[in-house]
Parts: structure tokens; sequence; C-alpha cells
């Protein structure tokens, strides 16, 4: 009797605890102090910030919105000043990322499901205006260096790449293992606006250009034809002992945040883990502000409240 | 006597060219030969560096704190905290100001806690009307200088207002300032501790001149890691920027004062406080207010800099625009921190013009005319705002606040510009940059870069030595030998071939433009006035453009830092042109001199020293704009400082590349000043 009285009680407390342990987590409630989103340079980028923001409110959070430097960015997750980073590009930010993860203090919150490509590539006239027969096949561009040629790059053609920090001397050594040296340089630009303002003067005049580009991308408005190199392999780049003969991968579009994030914030960082948006998303958003020209923040308000069926599944 | 020496100082250079061009051609160019390139000594430098500057952030005094939120113990250091406390004080400054112009809850929350805003939905402070704070700054420009400044107030708010450009305009300026008065506070601080302690300004002046000589860019990665990233962090790096050319200023101020001022302020019985505050400082007020038109241009120089690191406002929105390549909206925006500095500036001039009248019996009313003036505003711009509530129901309240890029624009305008600039002016550009690239900048680059470091010691030591004697040539030498020490010397010729480019191209556009229109009062105002306007105009504006004509090139870096290094040339030209005694001027008109006569024979010599100053600032002014052609893409020690935002040892690299351009910049200015002051000696102006 007075034993199973003791189980009993036993029973019902375990059972209590177990209750309030779900109580607790299920409630566990976020913190009211501000989601740090950094916003950087580009649109699609600043729009998905305040569509991240809108939704982190719409659970209740308070956000806030800082500039930041989209390379100097990692640092300061790491340090917590910023809380997330939503567009972790692989092979512009990749680097970056690792160096700060590798530092501790920074934590991979999954993939969006957009599938990325960063490589060469040209404008669609040049493709429809037959300037270098063969394109998009790398090997077409064996004869047709004077079409990209350039006043600096000494009769070769020219490859404007990004700055350095991006992919380090990934594409001089591409250019090299092709066996395209004696034909093409590589120039590395300051940043991405110095890529659109050359792409935008070639265009006015229909000249050739071969530059690094990206999709998703505005640019895939007016069309861009990324140039088809030998395929990816693992282990086919230098730096993973292969001879470096190959094209990029497809890429992957990352989300970064601090490693207290998930503690401070669990439904908030719950919801981030799960966001995941595709190229037509993207796309949309960008187009909002570029096609459109309306501002970041009201872009964000139009396409969350077009799209709730898209970010709320998100939230629950 | 003085034709000897000069003979003399000929026949030195005369053989010293000729011992470096053997140097040049006997040299072999091995990697081996320590002649050709001295090994990188401080290669480890820049790691040993950034482990000591994370072993001090970190790891040094570690401390335990217990946070809350995620119920666990962090660990800290000592140091991050104390930084991160002067982060929160300056960043509450800034969010105090921001809020009173533009409402918020911030500073709100800084007294109670987030969860309390959350909770109560009225705990929002609201912005004020644009009307209001337009009024208030047009009445005290009114106050301070009258009517024309009042003016000018008006039409720069109304601007700002009008083309939907509030917003980020009184973000800006709330960091401003904060920024602006703790650089002049501190400028003046430190100018006092120099003018009054001998070892502090010996200490103090080589800070200041690699200071005033180290690219922006290249502290940034540091202010982010004492300091965070935000607001706090623009305005820091701003800081860091701004004081250097306020305590020279100051301290230039403060030594000018002569004797028998001093000597009257003691005798009158003044202490030592009143001494240097009613005696000292108001007597160097030219000099200091000076220094201050220089915080609030150099302020509003790193309004776009500082968005790199988180500043909010108009910088941020300037690079956001010009990645959409929308550059007729960057030059709205560009305008705008223009005229905030115009507009500060003239009242911050006013406000130290003003003369106390201390004879004036007032009444109440009229003694606070303004204040009282300021609250009918305040009054009428809540009314003004609430009728507009009525009248612009559903739609954007104008009188209220006209949401960002919402106002009128000339965007179209000047992009059609652009487009008809690109369209009729590409071709016929093409074959004059292919020309220059191919005839002059890539036979240049060569040539710099095919010298041995031998000769580049003997050539610059040796102009050192006649010159300035040993000093200047061991000055000259030590800092060359810290670059070629490390491993960027080759980037560190490549810098130096665009700047001297550059410096030579705006040397000459300058001096002719300046002695131009220094020969009439009109043309001189204009001209100085545009010196201004474009030594804060944000220069990012014009590399888009000058990119879509002339490419990823040296051009387009080089067509920026003319345009930009000129600035210093022709103001000191024209400063120094005007400040020949009109006594001489007149003597020489007598002597029957002709108008080039007496231009190059007695004008520029005397106007020499000072524009050798504005030589040396252009160098300075060239060597910063070499740094940001990084942006447009080059392969010199800029590439790397902008890399350097990324790498893994961010911190030392970029300190170390930055020390590397500091010091081709005080190589150079330690050979000029020691010349200008030698001529300014020689024409008995020193």
């Amino acid at each position: 009797m007075n034993f199973s009285k003791l189980r009993n009680k036993m029973m019902a407390g375990a059972i209590a605890l177990v209750f309030a342990s779900i109580g607790t987590q299920a409630w566990a409630k976020d913190s009211s102090k501000p989601i740090v989103i950094p916003t950087h340079n580009w649109s699609s980028q600043v729009v998905m910030a305040y569509v991240i923001g809108g939704i982190f409110e719409s659970m209740g959070n308070n956000v806030e919105y800082k500039p930041a430097d989209s390379q100097a960015v990692y640092e300061a997750i790491r340090l917590g000043d910023i809380t997330i980073s939503h567009e972790v590009w692989q092979s512009t930010f990749g680097k970056s990322f690792y160096n700060a993860m590798a530092k501790g203090g920074v934590i991979d919150a999954g993939t969006h499901a957009a599938p990325t490509l960063e490589e060469m590539g040209v404008p669609q006239y040049v493709i429809d205006d037959n300037l270098c027969p063969g394109l998009p096949n790398w090997e077409a561009l064996k004869n047709c260096k004077d079409v990209f040629s350039t006043a600096d790059s000494g009769g070769k053609g020219r490859w404007l790449e990004g700055p350095q920090s991006w992919h380090g001397d990934l594409m001089p050594v591409r250019v090299k293992a092709l066996g395209l040296e004696d034909d093409y340089v590589v120039k590395f630009a300051g940043g991405a606006d110095a890529i659109w303002a050359e792409l935008a003067s070639a265009k006015k005049e229909g000249c050739g250009i071969i530059t690094f580009n990206w999709t998703p991308n505005f640019t895939d408005a007016e069309g861009f034809v990324f140039i088809k190199f030998p395929g990816y392999t693992d282990g086919c780049r230098v730096v993973d002992g292969g001879d470096g003969a190959c094209g990029s991968p497809n890429g992957w579009l990352k989300k970064a945040a601090n490693y207290k994030f998930p503690k401070t914030h669990p439904a908030a960082y719950t919801a981030f883990s799960k966001l995941s948006f595709t190229t037509a998303q993207i796309g949309q958003m960008a187009a909002l502000v570029d096609v459109d020209k309306m501002s970041h923040q009201d872009a964000a308000k139009k396409w969350l409240a077009d799209n709730k069926d898209v970010w709320m599944p998100f939230t629950q | 006597m003085n034709n000897i020496s000069r003979h003399l100082q000929l026949t030195q250079f005369a053989a010293l060219l000729v011992v470096f061009f053997i140097l040049c051609f006997a040299i072999d160019p091995s990697e081996n030969n320590i002649l050709w390139r001295l090994p990188a000594f401080l290669a480890a430098v820049p790691e040993m560096l950034n482990s000591s500057v994370e072993y001090a952030m970190f790891e040094w005094m570690p401390i335990q704190t217990y946070n809350p939120e995620i119920e666990d113990y962090e660990d800290s250091a000592l140091l991050i905290e104390v930084t991160r406390s002067i982060s929160r004080a300056v960043l509450f400054g800034i969010e105090l100001i921001r809020e009173i112009l533009v409402g918020g809850q911030k500073t709100i929350v800084a007294f109670t806690s987030w969860d309390f805003v959350s909770e109560n939905e009225w705990a929002v402070w609201p912005a004020l009307p644009w009307t209001v704070v337009a009024g208030v700054a047009i009445i005290l420009g009114y106050a301070l200088s009258g009517r024309w400044l009042a003016i000018l107030v008006g039409c720069a708010t109304t601007y700002i207002a009008v083309f939907g450009q509030w917003e980020p305009a009184m973000e800006t300026l709330s960091f401003v300032l904060v920024a602006a008065p703790a650089s002049v506070l501190l400028g003046v601080f430190l100018a006092i501790l120099a003018f009054k302690f001998r070892v502090f300004e010996s200490a103090l002046m080589p800070l200041l001149n690699v200071a005033q000589t180290m690219p922006h860019f290249s502290y940034l990665v540091p202010v982010t890691v004492f300091f965070g990233v935000g607001d706090h962090a623009g305005a820091i790096a701003t800081i860091i920027f701004a004081t250097p050319p306020m305590i020279r200023l100051t301290l230039l101020g403060l030594k000018g004062v002569s004797p028998e001022v001093l000597e009257a302020g003691m005798m009158n019985g003044c202490n030592k406080l009143q001494l240097m505050f009613k005696v000292l400082i108001p007597t160097a007020r030219h000099d200091i207010l000076v220094g201050v038109n220089q915080v609030i241009m150099q302020c509003l120089a790193m309004a776009v800099i500082a968005s790199f690191i988180g500043a909010k406002g108009l910088g941020f929105n300037l690079l956001l625009a010009l990645n959409q390549l929308r550059i007729g909206q960057a030059l709205e925006l560009g305008i705008c921190i223009v005229l905030i500095a115009v507009v500060l500036d003239k009242l911050s001039l006013g406000w130290a013009n003003k003369q106390i009248d201390y004879f004036a019996d007032l009444s109440f009313s009229q003694r606070n005319k303004y204040p009282l003036m300021m609250a009918a505003i305040l009054v009428l711009g809540v009314l003004l705002a609430s009728i507009g509530s009525l009248i612009f129901k559903n739609e954007i309240n104008y009188f209220y606040l006209i949401p960002h890029n919402q106002g009128i624009t000339t965007e179209n305008f000047w992009q059609s510009g652009v487009d008809w600039m690109v369209e009729n002016w590409y071709a016929s550009l093409q074959a004059f940059n292919k020309g220059l690239i191919i005839n002059l900048l890539v036979p240049m680059k060569n040539a710099y870069l095919s010298m041995p470091v031998a000769a580049t010691f003997v050539l610059v030591m040796g102009i050192g030595y006649i010159v300035g004697g040993l000093r200047s040539a061991l000055v000259v030498g030590g800092l060359l030998l810290f670059i070629a020490s490390t491993e960027w010397w080759d980037r560190a010729l490549i810098t130096a071939y665009m700047a001297t480019f550059g410096v030579l191209v705006s040397v000459v556009i300058g001096t002719v433009t300046g002695s131009l229109c220094a020969q009439n009062s009109f043309a001189t105002r204009a001209i100085l006035l545009l010196c201004d306007t474009f030594q804060t105009f944000p220069s990012f504006i014009y590399l888009i453009p000058v990119i879509m004509l002339f490419g990823v090139t040296d051009t387009s870096v080089l067509i920026a830092v003319v345009i930009y290094a000129t600035i210093p040339a022709i103001r000191y030209t024209v400063e120094g042109l005007s400040n020949v005694p009109q006594s001489l001027q007149d003597a020489g008109t007598m002597s029957g001199v002709s108008r080039i006569q007496r231009w190059l024979q007695i004008e520029m010599p005397l106007a020499f020293p000072h524009i050798m100053l504005g030589i040396n600032q252009t160098v300075v002014f060239a060597l910063f704009m070499v740094i940001i052609g990084a942006m447009i893409g080059t392969d010199d020690l800029g590439q790397l400082i902008l890399k350097s935002l990324s790498d893994k040892h961010g911190i030392g690299n970029g300190l170390m590349l930055g020390l590397c351009v500091a010091f081709i910049g005080l190589a150079v200015d330690q050979i000029l000043r020691t010349w200008a002051h030698q001529r300014k000696q020689a024409l008995g102006l020193a």
C-alpha cells in the first residue's frame, strides 16, 4: 500500500517533470534583444534581409539592420556584433566564412534551396551575335582572343575576375592549366561594381567581354551565359591536389549564425534554419527593386504579403 | 653665393642620377641577389601582430561573465570589455541624437530594457517632422550669421527632404554630430598637452605623421575587432581619421600666439587655466577654426568608408545605388553629403565668430528670441504635420517625413547623361586609353619594377642627402628599409608608380589652374568652393562612370587619382599666390615687368614654399586615392589592403600594408618639407 503510494507519487512526479521539461522547451521564449541582420551592397541581399527581418518580427522578435562589408561581416558574426548572415556564397565568401568558423563562434545554419553557379561567362549578346563561334564551350576561346582583348591586356584576351579576396589565384591557375596562357590574361576587378560597370559599357558598345559572375543574380534577366569548362570533380583543383583544369562546381548558398543565436532565440533560430529560398524567389525579391524600382523595405513588405504560403511554414 | 650653391646642388643631382643608372644596369636581376631585392625580414611580422592583438583582445586577463540568456558562463577578456563599453557609450550618443531627429526606441531601451519596449507599444520616440528640423536649423543659421546663412541652410535642408533622402541624411548627421565634436575636443586636448609638454609633442608628432598618411582602409579591420560593427565603429574610425589635422592646426595656432599677448594675460593675473582658455585659445582662434573646418570635411569624407563597418545613412545607400549602377541616385546622395558638410562648416564658423555683447541690456523675450522662435517652429511644424495627415490620407505625408527615395528625383537626367557620355565618347576615348596605356603607363610601370633595390636606395637617400643632409638621408633610408624588408616591395613600387604619375599630372594641372584663378578674386573664391566640394564629394560616384569609359585599367585609377589629388595642388597655389605681399607686386610692376614675368619671377618664387606644402598634400591625397583605386582593380598594395578585410591575419596585414603606404608618403614628405623650409629661409619668409 505504502509502497504503491510512494510509487504513484514518484510516477506523478516523473510525469510532472517530463511535462515541465516539455513545457519549458515549447515555451522557451526568445530573448527580446534584437536580432542583428547585416545589409550588404546588392539588392537581393538587402531585400532578403528585410524579408527575414519581417519573418522574425511576425514571430514577435525585435530586429535591427546593420550595414556591413560582405567580407568583414563574418568576423562580426563571430564576435556577436551581428547575429546572422543569410547569403553566404560558396566561392566569394566561402573562405571568409570558413576562416571565421575555424576561429570559433560562427555556425552553419543550413543551405538555401537555390542552386548556384559562380563561373566565368559572357553576356547573352556575345552568343547571339556569334562574336566567338563555338561558345559557351571553352575550347572556342582559343580562336577568339582578339574579341576579348582590352587596352591593357597586351594583345591577349582578358578574363575579368572578381577581387583576389574571392578565390585567390583560382582563375590564373585555370587559364594556365587549360593551356590558354598565351592567349588570355586574368585581370582582378576591385569589386562587383567594377564588373557591372564594365558589363554595362561593353553592352552599349556590343563588344565581347568575359567576366566572373554568378546566378541567381540580376544579370539573369538580361541573359548571361556561363562558359562550359571541363566538369568539376572532387580534387580537380590545385589546392585539392589536381591540375586545376576544371570549371566551378554547382555551388551552395548557405546561412550562417552566431553560436549563441540558437540559445538566445530558439524559435527564431529554428525558423532561420528551416528558411530556404529558391532561385525564383530570390529573383522575385531582386526584381521588385531592380525592375520595379521599389525601395528595399517596400519590396520586402510586398514580397512577404504576396508569399505567405512560402514563409509561414518556416515559422511553424 | 646662392648661385654657387645652386650649381653645386645641380651637379650633385646629375652625379646621383649617373650613379643610379649605372647601378640599374649593373645589378643582376635575380631573386637571390640581395642588391636586386632584399629578403623579406619582416614577413612574419603581420602574423605576430595579428596574434598579439588577438591575444590581448580575447585571452589576456580572462573574465568569466554569466550570460542569463544562454544560461551559461561566457569567456571574455578585460580589454574587449573595456573597448565594448566605449562602443556602447559612443553608440548611445549617436542614437540619442538620431532618435531626436528621426525617432526610434533605442534610447528608451537604454534606460529600460528590450522587454519593456516589446511589452509597451507606446514606448517609441516619434520622429520630428522635417519642417521642424529644417526650421530650427534655419533659425540657428540666422542667429549665428545672418540672412545668407539662413537661406543656405533652408535650401540645403529642403533639398535633402524633397529629394527623399531625409532619413539617411539624418542618420549620417547623427554620427557626424558625435564624431566631429569628439575629434575637435580630442584634438584641442592633445594639442594643449603637446604645447605644454615637449616630450609629449615629440612622441605625438611621428604618430600624427603616420595617422595622416595611412590609408583609412587599413585600420577598418582593427577597429571592428576592437569596437565591433555599427555606427559607433564608423564614428571611431572617423575620429581616428579626423583628429590629426585638428591637433596639428591647434598646435600651430597655440605656438603662433605672440609672447606680448601671453604676458598681457599674465599681467592681468590669469591663472594657468584662464591663460589657456581665455587668452591662448581665443587668440589662436583662426587656426583652430581651420582645424574645425578640416574635421568636418574629413568626417563627411569618411561617410562612405564608415558604412563598410556598419555606419548607417547616406554612405551605405550610396554604395547600394552604385552597385545597381544608379549613378543619378548616387549623385543625389553625394550632393546631400556635400550639403551637410557645407552647412555644418558654415554654422560652426558662424558660432565661433559670434561675439558676445556684454553691454546689451535686453528684456527676457529679446534675450530668448531665438529659442522662443524655435519653440514656435516646433508647434507649427507639428500642427502642419497633423494637417498633412488629414490631407494626404493614405499617402505619404509630405509635411512629416518623406520616405527614402520617394521624393522627386533627377536620376533619369543624370542617368541619360552618363549613357550619352558612354555612347558618344567611348570610341574616341578608347584610342586615347590604349595609347596612354601602351606608350606610357606600361613602360613606366616596368621601369619602376626593373629598379634594383640598391639603386632605389641610392637615388632616394641621395636626394635626401642633397636636400636635407645626413639626417634626411637616414630618415628616408629607414622608411624605405621597412618597406623593402616586407614581402610587398614590388607592390609598393607599383603604388609608387601610380602615385608618381598622379602627382605629376595633378601638380601641373593644379598649379596652372591655381595660378589662373588667383588672378581674379571672384575666380579665387569660386575655385576654393569647388575644392571644398570635391574634397567631401564621395569619389566612389565618379569611379563608376570612369570605369564605364576606361574599363578596369590603370587609366581609370589614375583619372580618379588626378581628380582627387589636384584639389590640394590648386588650393595651396591659390593661397600661396594670394599671400604674396602687394608691395612686392607693385614694386615689380613699377620696374616694368610684364604680367607673365611678374608671375614667373616674383609671385611663383615667393609662393613656392607654400605650393611645396600643397604638393606634399597632393602626394598624400594621391596615395589615398591609389589605395581606393583597389576598388576599381589594381595589383598594388591597395589590392592587399582591400583583401585584408577578409584575411585570416587581417589585422596584421592591414596595419603593415597601411604602414608601407604611410612610409612612402612620409619619405616624400621628409624631402619636400625640408626643401620648402630651406627655400622659405632663403626667401626670408620663415
